[in-house]
This record gives structure tokens, sequence and C-alpha cells, in this order.
């Protein structure tokens, strides 16, 4: 399968031409992942304002500083996702304490749980996005359409065996989004700022 | 792998990327977990026999069978001759394999019922459950994917003022940087109905209107066909390969295109249209503004690259218009900046137009006679309001256009995307359509391609 050979190469490839400074580079760039990047932003900051911001300095860092970048460690989707995970949940901890020191409402410990949740929530629909297709058509049909396992085999045409499997673990990988050591600690590798 | 895997997106390699790093969550993670999760993505046949590691050494839930306990014996009940009927041999690992359906409530309430029982008796399966039901909780309808799309606008020139790209794209593309962008980006979501959702082209032949039905995916190969005379013009590869076409036109190109194809386009001609745009912005970036001047054939008449770049553009929004239509989906006009120069396209096309008409005997022939290029003459003074709009006039009795007049530009290029702002927008555009569609009539067959 060729496919899995890609994304490296069009990894390694976007950053030399990022480092090489072209603009036309950059713009490929933000269209394959400005929703990402926008999504996730949204979701751990519920404001889309404030996610234009986090998305702007997402693609200004990685246009100012491509090197950061090693295609060794991983994917360019997950760097970005690191980034912007790490950015938004700092943005908000920022928002946060500057909200509880402004009025006094609020303690320090709801602070943290409410930017515990918000990492998770980003965390989880990052998982969600990059689960195998099966798996994430899978679930998207038993939990949003309301089809029993029966019907989600019928539907996509696979064995109630392979149903029952593809829920299974799909929700087994959504359920690392509660594993990480910090609140903030970014899904995949860190390093990204 | 089975039907639905063929419904992945273009880009969807990048999911497959994505999925790798999860490793790194499952390293927290308790051993037992991981090795399932290992043990299920090596599987191609679930339930197999192999499946039977669920009794594996590694694996702590009770055994099938229970062992007599001393205290059975002790209460002076009948022991049970047999293993009890209500546990067949594969109970644990069916219920097992259940717990997602039943954490998502997506199975039979029997099931349910026997499921809830065993995770009375049985910790491991708790232990899932349990995590799995939380995991149901973070499960979120994904919002709305459509962003604004002048942030792109935005975000690119924030990152290109704090570092001055060495290889910038020349002004005169930006604008089908930006049109094919919004197009990509109204395309990303579309399901197979949507792909397959016919269209009505509509452009005016010999002065009569004229229309073709085609599909979304037709119209995306519509626009790959044309662009194709630009990137054959920049040396780049003919998306048409083998597919002759009789003339070089946009028209005969895109039906050569269509009849070579046993099927209808499909959702596949993505990709190859994507990479055709991202192509042509980036080689006119690195061959630089010099070669703005290039013509660019377009089989009856030909174009420099600047322009053929903003007409590619300007065909881009009409067409990705035609789609949201048929879609009945919401798109917004292009960018007050962008618009201007298209609108500037057309205006100067139509001295040209109109020369070709007068010759053809189609128009009234100058007022006297032509005056040189720069002489006075009559002239029509175009008005567009709205942000991008201007004016120009637009010499009637001169065989070249001139070079258009002081325009008004909007004060600030569109900064907000309030509904005041695209009422602005979209009012050139509608007039700016009219325009077009004007321009195409005037032109008669052979100037403006019908189709393109």
């Amino acid at each position: 399968m060729t496919k899995r050979d890609v994304p490296p190469r069009w990894d390694r490839k976007m950053q030399q031409r990022l480092a090489r400074g072209e603009a036309a580079a950059l713009g490929e760039l933000y269209d394959r992942f400005a929703s990402l990047v926008h999504g996730l932003a949204h979701r751990v900051l519920g404001d889309e304002r404030a996610a234009d911001g986090i998305t702007r300095e997402v693609f200004t860092h990685v246009w100012e500083h491509p090197d950061s970048y090693d295609p060794k460690q991983g994917p360019l989707r997950t760097w970005v996702a690191t980034l912007t995970h790490r950015l938004a949940v700092q943005r908000l901890r920022d928002t946060e304490t500057a909200a509880l020191a402004r009025d006094g409402s609020g303690t320090a410990e709801e602070l943290e749980h409410r930017v515990r949740r918000a990492s998770v929530a980003a965390r989880a629909d990052y998982i969600v996005q990059s689960m195998p297709v099966p798996l994430r058509s899978a679930l998207e049909r038993a939990y949003f359409q309301r089809r029993d396992y029966r019907q989600t085999a019928a539907d996509l045409g696979i064995t109630e065996d392979e149903a029952r499997r593809r829920l299974r673990l799909g929700l087994q990988l959504l359920s690392t989004a509660h594993d990480s050591g910090a609140p903030d600690a970014p899904p995949g590798h860190g390093g990204a700022v | 792998m089975s039907g639905p895997d063929r419904f992945e997106a273009y880009d969807d390699h990048e999911g497959e990327g994505g999925h790798e790093e999860l490793g790194d969550h499952e390293e927290q993670d308790n051993s037992r977990k991981e090795n399932s999760i290992r043990d299920e993505l090596g599987e191609d046949s679930p339930g197999g026999p192999e499946h039977g590691d669920a009794q594996g050494p590694g694996h702590r839930q009770p055994p099938r069978i229970p062992m007599p306990r001393a205290s059975v014996e002790d209460t002076g009940l009948p022991l049970p001759a047999t293993p009890p009927p209500a546990r067949p041999v594969l109970a644990h690992r069916v219920l097992k394999s259940l717990l997602g359906a039943w954490a998502l409530a997506a199975c039979s309430a029997e099931e349910a019922t026997a499921v809830e029982l065993h995770l009375g008796e049985c910790g491991a399966c708790a232990d899932e459950a349990l995590r799995l039901r939380e995991a149901v909780g973070l499960l979120q309808r994904p919002e709305s994917l459509d962003l604004d799309p002048s942030l792109r606008t935005r975000v690119l020139e924030s990152c290109l003022e704090r570092r001055p790209p060495r290889i910038p794209v020349p002004d005169w593309a930006a604008a089908y940087d930006a049109e094919t962008a919004r197009l990509d980006a109204l395309l990303q979501d579309f399901g197979d109905a949507e792909w397959h959702a016919p269209v009505r082209l509509r452009w005016f032949r010999d002065d009569e209107a004229t229309s073709r039905r085609t599909t979304v995916a037709g119209v995306i190969a519509h626009l790959l066909s044309v662009d194709g005379l630009v990137a054959v013009a920049l040396g780049l590869d003919d998306p048409l390969g083998d597919v002759t076409s009789p003339h070089p036109t946009p028209a005969a190109r895109t039906e050569a295109y269509w009849r070579a194809s046993h099927f209808p386009p499909t959702r596949a001609v993505r990709a190859p249209w994507r990479e055709q745009s991202h192509a042509l912005v980036r080689t006119v970036s690195f061959t630089g503004s010099g070669v703005g001047a290039m013509p660019v054939p377009y089989g009856d008449f030909e174009l420099p690259l600047h322009d053929a770049m903003l007409d590619r553009a300007f065909e881009c929004w009409v067409h990705a218009e035609d789609i949201a239509d048929a879609v009945d989906y919401p798109f917004d006009p292009p960018s007050p900046r962008h618009l201007h120069r298209m609108i500037d396209l057309a205006a100067r096309i139509l001295p040209t137009a109109l020369a070709h008409r007068r010759r053809s005997g189609l128009a009234a022939p100058a007022h006297h006679r032509l005056v040189a290029a720069g002489e006075p003459g009559r002239s029509l003074r175009l008005e567009i309001e709205g942000s991008g709009g201007g004016e120009w006039l637009i010499p009637l009795d001169s065989p070249r256009p001139r070079a258009p007049p002081s325009t008004r530009w909007p004060t600030s290029p569109w900064t907000a995307s309030s509904s005041a702002a695209w009422q602005q927008a979209t009012y050139p555009r509608r007039r700016l359509r009219r325009a077009r569609w004007e321009t195409r009539r005037r032109s008669g067959t052979s100037c403006a391609p019908p189709l393109h």
C-alpha cells in the first residue's frame, strides 16, 4: 500500500518548502490543517475569535520555525495538533486565571478542572478524527445515527462480529483521551513549541 | 477492506498517520488494555480461534468453568453435575466483544442484560465497561468545519508579515490561490450524493442562452480540463493525458475529457484537480512575476498568463457557486480585493469582445470610424458599487482597451465578515455576474469560450 508511504514524504517536502520560504507551501499547509487547528482550538476555548487567534499563532509558528518540526518524530499532522493543543490550553488557563484574579469567582481547583475537561475533550476530538475510517464510521452510525450494532453491520456491509469489534476498538482508542500525566500534556510527542 | 473503506477522503492518509501516535497514550496506560488494542489492530478476522486469547495468561479473567468451592459443599446444597448451561463456552468472548456496543446502547435488551450480569462477576470486563462508557461521553458531534474564508487571508498575511517569503505567490495568482482553496474547502465534506448532484451550467452561444447538464464531479472535471490549458502553457503535464481534444478550446477539452471516461466523473477527480491547482500556484511562484506576460493559448484566442490566472480564478468562483447552489449550500463571494481584479479583467476584455462582434457584423459599427488607440473616442463608464467595486471607462471606438482609469478601492480590503460586509460584497457580485454573461454574449462564440 503506497498510501502509507505518502504522509512522511509529503511532510518532509512540506517542511523543506516552508524552510525555503515558499509562500505557496504555507497556503497548502493552511488548506490541509486549518480546520483541524481551528476545530481543536475551538473545542478547548469555546470561542470563535479565540480559536481564530490560536489558528494564527499556530501557522505563524510553523512558518517562522519550520525546523522545529522533526519528521523523524512523527507526522506533521500530529505535530501541528500537539502545538495547537498546547497553545489553546495555555490560552485557556491564562484567560481563566485572569478572570479568577479579577472577580475571584471560583477556585483554583475548579479552574484546573475546567482546563482539564477542555483538554480531554479536544484530545478526544483529535482521536476521533485520526482513527481509521472503518472505526469512525462504525462509531458514527452507532452513536450519532442511533443504529444498533446489527444495523451498523448491515449499513457497512460487515459481519456483526466485525461491527462489535469496531465499536469496542473505537471506544478503546477514544478512552485514551483521558490518559495524560499533566492536564495540559499534549497528545502525542511533545516538543512542539 | 470492505465497501465503506472506499469512502476515504483523498487525504485520508493523514488519519492513518495520526493513529500511530496513539501509542504514546498507551504507554501510560496499563499494559492489559494496550495489549488488547494491539491484538485487535493486528487482526484481520475477529472471532477466529485465535481469539481464545481471552483466556491467555496475560488476562485476569476468571476461568470460564468455575472451580467447585469448598463452601458450596458446606451448605449441603446439591453440587452441580455439569457446568451451568446458561454459560456456553464462548460466552465470555462474546460478552467481551459486546462491551463497545453495550456502552453505546447499541445492542439488544437481552444482550445488554447478559452483559450487565457478566459485569458483576468479571472484574476485567467491568473495568473495561466503565472505561468505554466514559469514552462515549467524549463523543461529540464535530463542530462546523466551515472556516471563515477570510481567515485564510488574514492568517497567511500575518505569517508573511512576520517572515517575508523568499518565494512569494505573484500578486496576480493570489485570487486563483484563494478561490481554489475556497472551492476545495467546500468539497471537503461532500458525500457521494453531493458529488453526483446535478448541476446545470449556463452560458451564451450565438447570442442564445444555452446550458449543459452535468454533476458536481463533472464541474470539477471541467475546471481540471480548462486549468490544464494554463498547466500546458507552463510546461506541466496535461491533465487530459492521452485524450486528444479536436480543438484546444476550453469547451472542446472539457467535452473530450467527459467523453473519454467510460463512467461519469466521481469524487476521484478532486485530487488531480487540487494537485494541478497547487502545481500552478507553485510554478508561477517559482517562475516569478516576469512570466506574467507569457501568452496562454485558449484555442481561439490567448490571454497573458496573469490574466489567464485571473480568468481561472473567476471561473473557479463561478463554478463553485454553481456547485454550492446544486447542493444548496451557502457560498460567499471572493474577497473584495480579488473580486476587484476579476471585474477589472471582465472590463478589459469588453473592448476586444466588442471589436470581434463588429468584425462579425453582430454589433453596430463604431460611431464614425475607429479611432487610434489612445485618441479621444466614446467610452462607457462602468461603475460597480460595494466592496471590490470601482469605476472603469470602457472605450467603445478604440480597437484596443485602454489601461483602466483610476479605480476606487475599498477603504480596507475585507477585514470583517459581518453580514453588512457580505451584503456589500454580494451586491457587486450580482452585477458582475450579469456583466460577465454580457461579456460572453457580446463576444459571440469565438472570443469567450462558451464553457470555460
